[in-house]
């Protein structure tokens, strides 16, 4: 009995180390992200600077004074908003279809709709930049939200499906029978039945849009660009400027990491989908 | 009004008949319980009437309107889930208000039905709660009370006693067959349980592998089975059924005789064995006999004072009026 509970008590402690070794590992980027915009530009460069330095706010200031952080930051809200509440306005429906009429072909359509995302970006750009080009959508915020929301459909689908399969299929029924049509099942029953899954579909579909930079470097300029387009643009012609760069990162990641952070029991749950029933 | 009719109506899935050409009426009123073994198509058939399955070909008719093609929602019928299927984001009341909700009726009159439904389900005191704060029994309750409220032409019910313990399971037994006597609205019940089937029913209908084996009233049926399926599958404990010598002696390839048709002595009687299990439930003893040749073990009822035990030599003498023949292919010889 004795040796039982020590070994597993020094596992525990293993797994302990462990695991922190992991979180740090992970946090260490983002933790010298902010460190470095704190720094100036020459310091930023120089390793004996690396811990012990004056903190400064320039990075900052000159950001939002003279690169429209604001104007970049809306954009990414309004874009990935957008473009998770149209995820979510096509995805339920889909989703909700295959989860409780289910067809021969459903598992096909599922299969599909993922290997779209094994299609490599790059492969589309040239038709994509053409078309948007041409149909006059270039830069526009319509176009932005209407690719990060097909870019990130699968996935929205996915999610859902899994979550619609755990709801009892004689509930719906049960609401057929009471007199419910379709968008009733949906509304009434599916929707607060399902609304932790939904959420967390949400949460992360917003997390993938708001970090999304392929086409939002590629398909705007200025009028739509987000920040992604923001610290790509900070490569500047001048040479890179670490300070000012890392000022600009964190900034366009530290509203999702603090969203992330209040919302870390739906983010789990979302990303472990389908693990426990 | 709940007059419904089962016009030349099959279901397969893929390539797989589940239920062949069948046809059935239930007359406005009726209490009709489908039976059979699990996999006989009893619950399909149900789901297929509810409009929740469609039909692969024939028709079903409500009150002589053809709803084949009817959404569930338009069918005006009523049912009642095996896992009761209650919305779980919503107390009782809401549950139970949902289905008169979705019909735009008045807050008024969505009360009043409430308080009713309430009150003849003793429901009253839990109104206010979730489902998951609620027993099976109670649960159940509030199933049949969403189910009430809507009026419907007809009940439908789909194993609604499966998931409750014995106990309970009998008293909401009572409860519905008393809610039919009250109200005299079509009820169609699906059960596997012969009891239920015996006890609530006015018309039975016996299902083995979507085919209709018998209908009849429950007496009928126990009386005189049409074949042997109907036989050894309605009354508890089971008929005996008796191949060779013995049967030929009545000129049938398999006799039938239930178990209250025997009588037990252990000096002198037509067949012979030896006890095997003596079941004394108090009221009646269940003595399971080995070595009567064609049926092992054979049952017997007896009274409850008998003490027959393991081992015990015995005679047993069925009464000649109630012996039920059957010929090579199981049906029934007048």
């Amino acid at each position: 009995m004795a040796i039982v509970a020590q070994s597993s008590k020094y596992g525990d402690i293993g797994r302990a180390i462990l695991a922190w070794a992991v979180g740090l590992l992970f946090f260490f980027p983002i933790f010298w992200l902010v460190l470095t915009s704190f720094k100036t530009d020459a310091d930023a460069v120089k390793p004996e600077f690396l811990f012990f330095f004056t903190p400064t706010l320039e990075n900052y200031l000159n950001m939002t004074e003279n690169y429209d952080y604001w104007r970049f930051a809306t954009n990414s809200v309004i874009t990935s908003v957008f473009a998770t509440v149209f995820a979510l306005a096509v995805g339920i429906p889909c989703a909700y279809a295959m989860a409780f009429k289910p067809t021969r072909a459903t598992k096909d359509v599922l299969m599909w709709m993922l290997s779209t995302k094994m299609l490599p970006a790059a492969a589309v750009l040239y038709p994509m930049t053409f078309l948007t080009k041409s149909l006059g959508l270039f830069d526009t915020h319509f176009m932005v939200i209407v690719v990060l929301m097909l870019i990130n459909l699968p996935i929205v689908i996915w999610m859902l499906f899994t979550y619609f399969k755990e709801i009892p299929k004689e509930i719906i029924e049960a609401g057929q029978m009471d007199g419910v049509n379709t968008w009733g099942e949906i509304r009434e029953i599916l929707i607060p039945l399902a609304w932790g899954g939904i959420a967390s579909t949400a949460l992360l579909c917003f997390i993938f849009c708001w970090n999304e930079a392929y086409w939002t470097v590629r398909l705007t300029t200025t009028e739509a660009a987000t920040l992604s387009k923001l610290i790509e643009g900070n490569r500047a012609p001048e040479g890179l400027f670490f300070g000012r760069l890392s000022a600009v990162s964190a900034a366009a990641v530290g509203p999702i990491i603090v969203l992330g952070w209040f919302c870390q029991k739906q983010l789990v749950q979302g990303l472990t989908f389908g693990a426990v029933k | 009004m709940g007059r419904i009719v089962l016009e030349n109506v099959t279901k397969s899935f893929g390539s797989t008949e589940v239920i062949p050409p069948l046809n059935l009426t239930i007359e406005d009123g009726e209490f009709a319980v489908f039976v059979g073994p699990s996999g006989c198509g009893k619950s399909t058939l149900l789901r297929v009437i509810a409009g929740l399955e469609d039909a692969t070909s024939g028709k079903v008719l409500i009150d002589d309107e053809d709803v084949t093609e009817i959404s569930p929602s338009k069918r005006g019928l009523a049912m009642v889930f095996q896992t009761y299927a209650l919305y779980p984001h919503m107390s009782v009341r809401k549950n139970i208000a949902f289905p008169m909700r979705m019909a735009g009726m008045s807050e008024e009159e969505q009360e009043k039905r409430i308080t009713a439904a309430a009150n003849s389900l003793n429901l009253t005191d839990y109104l206010d709660r979730k489902p998951g704060q609620l027993s099976g029994g109670q649960r159940q309750r509030v199933a049949i009370g969403r189910a009430i409220v809507r009026d419907p032409s007809a009940f439908l019910f789909d194993e609604p006693l499966s998931n409750l313990d014995a106990a309970l399971r009998v008293g909401m037994r009572l409860e519905i067959t008393e809610m039919h006597e009250r109200m005299k609205t079509t009820m169609i019940y699906v059960t596997h349980d012969q009891v239920e089937a015996m006890t609530m029913a006015n018309k039975i209908v016996v299902l083995q592998a979507g085919v209709i084996e018998q209908v009849g009233s429950p007496l009928e049926l126990y009386h005189r089975p049409r074949n042997k399926f109907v036989a050894g599958f309605i009354g508890s404990p089971k008929m005996n059924l008796i191949e060779g010598a013995l049967a030929e002696e009545h000129a049938a390839h398999t006799i039938g005789i239930r178990p209250e048709h025997l009588s037990v002595s252990d000096k002198e009687g037509l067949w012979q064995g030896t006890v095997g299990v003596a079941e004394h439930l108090g009221s009646d003893t269940f003595i399971h006999i080995h070595g009567i040749e064609g049926c092992d073990p054979m049952t017997m009822r007896a009274a409850g004072d008998v003490s027959f035990k393991h081992g015990d030599r015995v005679y047993l003498t069925p009464d000649a009026t109630q012996i039920h023949k059957f010929d090579a292919q199981g049906l029934r010889i007048e």
